[in-house]
């Protein structure tokens, strides 16, 4: 039975979340004020910045002028998507068998691909860097797929892993004894239950992979380059360029955001997939 | 008749052939300032006049400094130009890194004597190799405002003040309730940015970062006088907050009218100076930066240049395009097509002199005299075994630099004193110079 929650209660932890949410999109949305500022007013103290400045499009405009934003676009649908994908190729078949049929080094094996990600990525920059250069993967879309992939499978595994524990085994051996070969317990019983998971991993692999910025700053150069080099090429060391960082910044996560935004539902399903039966 | 016609026409048909079929595409990395910019908007000339391509790869400083270093150093061929400064061309040259560019100097029409002697000396190697040509260079000046001078009945120093004299005119000028802090400098770390100030700041205290044996001298009395000073003037009259703040942020203070008083790059001076964009600009101008016991080294010398690395599978296309961006005709070219005030300065002498040029922006000739009194070989009171006015050109200087930097930028922002700010600097210094190898 659930607790009784009086109104005055829900009001506070409504006004505290409010304020908890809007403090942590705050940084998004001064980028989003600062972008159609000019140059000029961005400058300004913050209340002037709001009140006293006027508003306009022309950081995009520059922006779109000097750079070509739907050639990095295209590179980061192309680089995300296909390290998702290929991620989930070689993830789903790992983690069905570590979940369904584990040997005694599963655990092991699992801790194993854990601990790479404990490596800061930096450490393995030079060997790695030496290897694209010799296979002419450097500045290519297929060099940096693989590199993404490679970076996220161990999480992919390991939350494929989790999803797939949560499902019962006996559901699977019914379906065995009902005569079910392999690949139709895998497509028609276990697929359908584990789809809201499978959809949070690729979600969540989709946005690590969009917002990756070490590997496809240092691995690429004018070809592949993604969002993220489209947003460095703003910064600048000497003169100002926050107006338009600002709206580079937000050419570069709005598509993102707005596939989160419509997703979020799928998202959290996902995610807390589990926590409750 | 005929024979001829027919010849000559199968010749330009060939030519205009091979052109195409020869036709390279080129990579260039840079970083994103406004002299960049312009040259990224008028190279479709070029790439029309020759029929090449160029990509364009354009980062922020430090992913730049990191990205370049990381592919000329394993060979890795993505670049065919980089855009690098006075501290790396030297040092990657020695290392075989770049592409020797001598055969500029025999080149009439590229004319390489035109270029300020200094400017290619800081762009050579100790043997004299030219590893680069430069784009824009820059030293270290002070911007004040003849407003508050005036109202303020401070006398505008006739040659270079000292530092002594320079605080007092900061503290004569402070006024934070009507919004004029009396000086703003850089305080946020990094060898960079706060150290670039601090280092001719040390230079002028007659202070030094090593001794002839390459001991780190960051304990020295020299050492703690300047930045026992440092501390005490942005403290005073700085304004708050000012252990953040770098190059940008000063720049947009002091367009805003907010600094007084300004030690910082001359390059600056050009937006500094642009009514669009400051709303100072009709009542700045400019003095030499102080100098105290001496008066070496106290303005900074930077350049940025455009290098060929020598892993580049396009070296004669990249020497076209350089040729091109760093001619004569390249500075006319932008003279006419963005006004003579934006022509990169302190390159060409022919420039320099050039009547628009002056009639354009009559603060030019402060620039070049500041640069030219500069010399990175001969920088410090005292004998030194390196070169360099700001810096250190020597490949463990960048990791020195920054951590000298964080330590100032504590005692800055109050978080130690300057005697433990100096302390670790020099533990951290002696480390790393015993660890690659000078001190024995």
């Amino acid at each position: 039975m659930a607790r009784a929650v009086s109104t005055k209660q829900k009001s506070i932890n409504t006004a505290i979340a409010g304020t908890l949410g809007f403090l942590m999109f705050f940084p998004i949305l001064w980028i989003l004020i600062l972008s159609f500022k000019t140059e000029e007013d961005a400058i300004r103290a913050p209340l002037e910045v709001l009140f006293s400045s006027g508003w306009t499009l022309d950081s995009f405009a520059a922006v779109q002028a000097r750079s070509d934003y739907f050639k990095h676009f295209s590179n980061s649908v192309i680089i995300s998507l296909g390290s998702t994908i290929l991620g989930l190729l070689i993830a789903i078949p790992a983690a069905w068998s570590m979940a369904f049929v584990p040997s005694r080094h599963t655990k092991n094996i699992l801790m194993w691909m854990l601990s790479t990600k404990m490596l800061p990525p930096v450490g393995v920059l030079v060997p790695i860097y030496l290897i694209f250069r010799d296979t002419g993967l450097l500045d290519s879309r297929t060099g940096l797929t693989i590199v993404l992939t490679l970076m996220n499978l161990p999480i992919i595994v390991w939350m494929l892993y989790t999803y797939f524990k949560e499902i019962p085994g006996e559901i699977l051996e019914a379906a065995r004894m009902d005569g079910a070969s392999l690949r139709e317990e895998v497509l028609y019983v276990l697929t359908p239950m584990a789809i809201p998971g499978m959809a949070s991993t690729m979600l969540l692999n989709i946005i690590l992979a969009w917002n990756e910025a070490f590997w496809t700053l240092n691995l690429t150069a004018a070809k592949a380059a993604p969002l993220t080099a489209f947003i460095a090429s703003y910064s600048s060391p000497e003169g100002l360029f926050y107006a338009k960082l600002s709206a580079a910044s937000i050419m570069a996560i709005a598509p993102i955001l707005i596939m989160g935004w419509f997703s979020q539902k799928q998202l959290v399903r996902g995610l807390t997939f589990g926590a409750v039966k | 008749m005929n024979l001829r016609k027919t010849f000559a026409s199968a010749t330009a048909m060939s030519l205009v052939m091979s052109a195409g079929a020869f036709a390279e595409e080129i990579t260039i990395a840079t970083v994103n300032n406004a002299d960049m910019i312009v040259m990224q908007e008028l190279a479709p000339q070029w790439e029309e006049a020759t029929g090449n391509t160029i990509n364009w790869v354009v980062l922020e400083e430090n992913v730049l400094r990191q990205r370049t270093t990381q592919d000329i150093s394993t060979n890795g061929g993505s670049f065919d130009i980089m855009f690098i400064g006075a501290y790396e061309t030297p040092i990657w040259g020695a290392n075989g890194w770049l592409e020797p560019l001598n055969e500029f100097a025999d080149d009439a029409d590229y004319d390489l004597n035109d270029i300020f002697q200094l400017v290619r000396n800081g762009l050579s190697d100790s043997e004299g190799n030219l590893y680069a040509l430069p784009l824009y260079s820059e030293t270290s000046f002070t911007y004040y405002r003849t407003d508050v001078f005036e109202d303020k009945g401070i006398a505008v120093p006739e040659g270079q003040p000292t530092y002594e004299e320079f605080a007092e005119m900061a503290a004569a000028a402070h006024d934070p309730e009507n919004g004029i802090f009396g000086t703003c400098q850089r305080g946020k770390a990094g060898w960079g940015e706060n150290m670039a100030f601090v280092g001719p700041l040390v230079n002028a205290f007659g202070g030094r970062w090593f001794d002839m044996d390459w001991q780190p001298q960051l304990d020295s009395e020299e050492w703690n006088n300047a930045i026992t000073y440092y501390v005490d003037l942005v403290s005073n009259y700085g304004p708050p907050g000012a252990s953040s703040n770098g190059h940008n942020e000063n720049r947009a203070l002091f367009k805003d009218g907010k600094c007084a008083t300004w030690v910082d790059a001359t390059s600056a001076a050009t937006d500094v100076k642009n009514p669009d964009t400051s709303s100072v600009a009709d009542v700045t101008d400019f003095f030499k930066a102080p100098k105290q016991v001496t008066d070496k080294g106290t303005g900074w010398f930077w350049s940025w240049a455009l290098a060929i690395p020598a892993s580049s599978q396009n070296k004669d296309t990249a020497k076209d395009f350089l040729k091109w961006a760093t001619s004569k005709e390249y500075f006319e070219l932008v003279g006419e097509t963005k006004g003579w005030v934006a022509v990169p300065s302190g390159t060409r002498q022919s420039i320099e002199a050039d009547p628009r040029r002056l009639e354009a922006a009559p603060f030019a000739s402060t620039i070049v005299d500041a640069i030219l009194s500069v010399d990175p070989a001969d920088p410090t009171l005292e004998p030194v075994p390196y070169t360099g006015v700001q810096f250190v050109a020597i490949p463990e200087f960048q990791g020195i630099g920054n951590y000298v930097g964080q330590q100032i930028s504590a005692a800055l922002a109050g978080q130690q004193s300057v005697e433990e700010a100096l302390a670790n600097s020099q533990t951290f210094a002696v480390r790393e110079m015993t660890k690659a190898g000078y001190i024995k």
